[in-house]
């Protein structure tokens, strides 16, 4: 027996930094930002899109169940999910606020949005990731849940797709818009 | 229809890698012979079903599918062909399909090819192979499936990072993973050598050529990672120290030492314990790589996206992995006694005290890529660990290994006579100090590191050479004789000799270039001229070109010196539409003693000139050849049909003074 | 030799090795930490002399808009809403370098200018450095600005 603790050393240190990589990604960004789960929205106020007269800040969401959606003309995989986020609007199942994160200049979100339609109920220009970082956003395309008192429900990252709106979306806005 | 029948096919895939997970190796506890059946066919259909996803993938790139999400998210039709096909693992759903294919892969090899394994230890080799397997297949299915439809399909897709499209980095992901991945299936035979219970000469012969393969294919695919940056990232830097290179280092590392472990305990019956912690080790730090490439917990130029959920799982799998094998280990290891007995001074005490520098190299790189994460946990703040770090700590424990290295080859097994061996090589000591003397007061700026790092390099080839011109009796006897026995040399030796003249030269390239290296920042217009290093640039030009899919800024120097040389160098700065994306190409042409480096760069509005780099960088060739002779002894090696054979009838002890293969 | 001897002998030149591993580490690990910090941060830290001029440190934030001069050395100002520091870079910026967008930059910092002999932009155009995101919420500078 004496001689046996060597051969346990390796086992001892792989549970040390199994620890280390465990609580490494507690501490991952994407997750410490998901501490906003469950926390009023925090306060922000962003101005207008070149060409819109109103802008888009934390005392616009309340009294319903909300997606704020973070994109940019630069983001290809917005593109991707853009077609989605204007059905969504066509069937009128839930209002869309998006911030237009990162535009290189005034008129790129503008005319990203002429030219493949506006899903957006308001709008807010975020060139200074303002908006962004009250989110904790780390990528676009970025969805946020936010309910009927301006609290943050839920977080996705990445495109929404049919799929991901069917099995995950869904369930948690048919459950928020019974409460 | 194609990619549904490619998502079905990775399903089965799981399926049967469940079955061949379990019920072999439950057969050979029981000696249950239909249980232990199953693996064979199963290792090969499982291949074949995962060839299948992995096919369907590629058809969906190369037809440009774009109703898959990941054709969409890394594909465009104005690619050209080569990189619609490295498209498919140059993100990271793909890259672990070819993950699991490989896996898969070296399992049905062991299936095809191990026909003279002993019964019970084959079909548990194919058990945690397929284990393993299960596991990847798993995290694949449930996080990270490349077969995902997107409706509607868009047009066009994202098209793939210009900096992807490119040779030698669309090869760099299939050459590593054939190395680490590979490593799966060392860490199989250890970890079915501890069920066992068993670690003898046959299970040793059985493991190095794996071992080089995976070794082989692994040093190459750094090397090209190498290159690649060294080409493409416009400044003639090659290794950074970044977490993603320490990840594919320190398995191969680990790989070299159990290379030289496992003669040992072949030839010795010794090192068992040892041999089989390092094939644990080994794997254990791919996965390590695997997990802190794809889970955020480490800043990075190259990680991907952070994404937790699979950070999780792949924690989860390396846990389980490897600390299963580390629980069988610490039950099993102290039967593994090996009856080899050796002095300290003997090629096998050698051997030992490489090995140990290669672990502790590891380890302090390890610590250093670590570091930062330990602290942010500790909440003590962010730090990162910088290259210098990893200079100082690594570069001194290489050198005693080198000079050792050397010297081994000429000890004898079991009892080695320091004094005999120092005598042959005092010629090669003598040529290692004045060249590295030369080195010291000739060149300029040769500080005594480099010299030393010269003349280490130099040693190693000389101490190389010498106990090749021993073996064949060179000076001892006829010329005739001596290349009589030069073609009767072992392929095996002939990897050695190989491998570290190899390692040899590249560290000579290694110095220099990190040492000497010429840089020369300046605005030139047209018909301005600088000299860098001996050699006359003149910027004729600087022109705007079309490519496939970017227009770039072509540069033209005309490199003059004295009157023999009239080279053209044209470096491009290139700037691509899908996705929107400046690359730099530099210009290179090797030379003997160096590569001559140019790049353009941006218009200085001011003076109406452009802002060039040139330099020049010393036996940067070196490094490439000496790394490519090193896989070519690997690969040279591997064909020695001593590796090949099956277990040899008897167990017993070879004597002493057998060559060094 | 005795096996025991021989056994010691093996287990000293392991401890040595061992020894002098460690000593190299320890000294190298001393002079190549490199904290991280935001613009605010060693602003502060500068004045309440807790860092050198021969430190080397890492600075993140975003690229001011605007503030980017090209040529053979480069010019920027790396923000945090709060504070913004001149970095100079005689190098080749990272192809994905931006204005607006997050960096890291490593090297020294002397009295509001900060050498960098290192900037680092990720290949992947919708990625925001984690400890950017952090230094900048540390700054409390998400407050509402009407900031164009």
């Amino acid at each position: 027996m004496n001689s046996r603790w060597p051969y346990y050393t390796p086992l001892i240190i792989l549970g040390i930094l199994a620890f280390y990589f465990a609580a490494g990604l507690g501490q991952n960004p994407a997750k410490v930002k998901s501490v906003l789960i469950n926390k009023k929205v925090p306060e922000f106020l962003l101005p207008p899109i070149k060409g819109s007269l109103k802008g888009f800040s934390n005392s616009d969401l309340k009294n319903q169940v909300v997606l704020v959606n973070i994109f940019g003309s630069w983001c290809v995989s917005c593109r991707i999910e853009h077609p989605f986020l204007m059905q969504l609007k066509e069937k009128k199942s839930i209002p869309i606020y998006g911030i237009d994160w990162r535009e290189p200049d005034s008129t790129a979100g503008p005319k990203w949005l002429k030219k493949f339609g506006n899903p957006y109920t308001l709008i807010g220009d975020d060139p200074n990731s303002l908006g962004a970082i009250a989110f904790g956003v780390t990528g676009a395309p970025e969805t946020f849940i936010v309910d009927k008192n301006g609290i943050i429900r839920f977080k996705h990252l990445g495109p929404i797709t049919k799929d991901n709106w069917d099995e995950t979306f869904k369930p948690i806005l048919k459950d928020l818009r019974k409460k | 229809m194609i990619i549904e029948i490619g998502h079905f096919s990775l399903v089965l895939a799981l399926f049967i890698a469940g079955l061949q997970g379990t019920l072999p190796i439950i057969g050979a506890h029981r000696n249950n012979h239909s249980l232990m059946a199953v693996a064979t066919p199963a290792a090969i259909i499982q291949f074949i079903l995962i060839l299948g996803s992995f096919t369907a993938l590629t058809y969906a790139f190369l037809v440009s599918d774009f109703s898959v999400i990941n054709v969409t998210s890394n594909s465009h039709t104005e690619k050209p062909t080569l990189y619609k096909i490295s498209g498919v693992w140059g993100n990271h759903e793909g890259s672990m399909l070819l993950f699991a294919l490989i896996i898969a892969g070296y399992g049905a090899a062991i299936a095809v090819f191990g026909k003279n394994l002993r019964p019970t230890l084959k079909v548990r080799i194919l058990g945690v192979q397929a284990l393993i397997g299960t596991g990847i297949l798993a995290f694949i299915l449930l996080t990270s499936n490349p077969f995902l439809r997107l409706t509607p399909a868009p047009v066009n897709g994202k098209g793939l990072n210009p900096l992807l499209q490119d040779p030698g980095l669309a090869f760099h992901p299939p050459l590593l993973y054939l190395g680490y991945v590979g490593l799966s299936l060392t860490f199989s035979f250890a970890v079915a050598a501890l069920i066992e219970g068993r670690v003898d000469a046959a299970w040793a012969r059985w493991v190095r050529p794996w071992t080089l393969a995976a070794w082989g294919f692994l040093t190459g695919g750094i090397v090209l990672g190498s290159w690649w940056a060294y080409y493409e990232l416009g400044w003639g830097g090659w290794w950074f120290w970044d977490p993603v290179e320490n990840a594919s280092f320190m398995p191969w590392l680990a790989a070299t030492a159990l290379l030289h472990s496992a003669i040992v305990s072949e030839k010795r019956d010794s090192l068992k314990a040892w041999t089989i912690f390092l094939a644990i080790i080994a794997f254990g730090l791919s996965l390590l790589g695997t997990f802190l490439v794809r889970s955020g917990v480490i800043t990075s130029v190259h990680a991907f996206a952070s994404d937790p959920t699979r950070g999780v799982f792949i924690l989860l799998l390396l846990i389980v992995t490897i600390g299963g094998a580390f629980i069988l280990f610490a039950w099993r290891g102290p039967t593994l006694k090996g009856a080899g007995l050796f002095q300290p001074v003997s090629r096998e005490g050698g051997l030992v005290i490489n090995n140990f520098l290669l672990t502790v190299a590891a380890a302090s790189i390890l610590l250093g890529t670590l570091y930062p994460l330990f602290i942010d946990v500790l909440k003590l703040g962010k730090v990162s660990v910088g290259a210098p770090y990893f200079e100082s700590v690594f570069v001194p424990m290489m050198i005693p290994m080198i000079a050792i290295m050397g010297l081994a080859p000429l000890l004898k097994w079991k009892r080695g006579d320091f004094k005999t061996a120092i005598e042959k090589l005092k010629f090669a000591i003598a040529l290692s100090v004045i060249g590295g003397l030369f080195v010291w007061i000739l060149i300029d700026r040769a500080s005594a590191f480099t010299s030393l790092g010269m003349t280490i390099s130099l040693w190693l080839l000389t101490a190389t050479l010498t106990e090749l011109a021993g073996r064949i009796k060179l000076f001892r006897s006829s010329l005739r004789e001596s290349i009589n026995q030069l073609f009767r040399q072992t392929r095996a030796s002939w990897g050695m000799t190989l491998a570290h003249a190899g390692l040899a030269i590249a560290i000579a390239g290694i110095t220099a270039s990190s040492s000497w290296k010429v840089e020369s920042i300046q605005i030139m217009k047209f018909g301005d001229q600088v000299n860098v290093a001996g050699y006359n640039y003149t910027l004729k030009h600087v022109r705007e070109i079309q490519g496939p899919n970017y227009k770039a800024l072509r540069g033209t120097f005309i490199v003059n010196k004295g009157d023999d040389i009239n080279w053209v160098l044209e470096p491009e700065k290139r700037f691509y539409t899908d996705p929107v994306m400046t690359t730099t190409e530099a210009a290179i042409r090797p030379t003997f003693l160096g590569d001559l480096y140019a790049v353009v760069g941006d218009r200085d509005e001011k003076s109406g000139g452009y802002i060039t780099r040139i330099y020049f960088n010393p036996l940067v060739p070196w490094m490439w050849t000496g790394a490519i002779i090193m896989v070519l002894g690997a690969g040279i090696s591997l064909t020695d049909r001593r590796h090949r054979v099956g277990a040899p009838s008897s167990n017993k002890i070879p004597a002493p003074g057998i060559p060094a293969e | 030799m005795k096996r025991k001897h021989k056994r010691l002998s093996f287990v000293a030149l392991g401890i040595l090795i061992l020894a002098a591993a460690a000593s190299l580490i320890l000294f190298a690990f001393k002079d190549n930490i490199v904290f991280f910090l935001s613009p605010t941060e060693i602003t502060e830290k500068f004045k309440k002399n807790e860092i050198s001029p021969q430190q080397r440190l890492r600075i993140g934030g975003l690229v001011e808009k605007g503030s980017l001069t090209k040529g053979v050395i480069n010019r920027f100002k790396v923000t945090d809403l709060n504070k913004s520091i001149i970095v100079e870079f005689k190098g080749l910026l990272p192809d994905l370098f931006r204005e607006g967008q997050g960096i890291v930059a490593e090297g020294r910092y002397n009295n509001a200018v900060f050498t960098a002999s290192e900037v680092l932009a990720k290949h992947d155009e919708t990625y925001m450095p984690p400890e950017v995101a952090e230094a900048l919420k540390r700054s409390g500078k998400w407050k509402p600005t009407l900031e164009k």
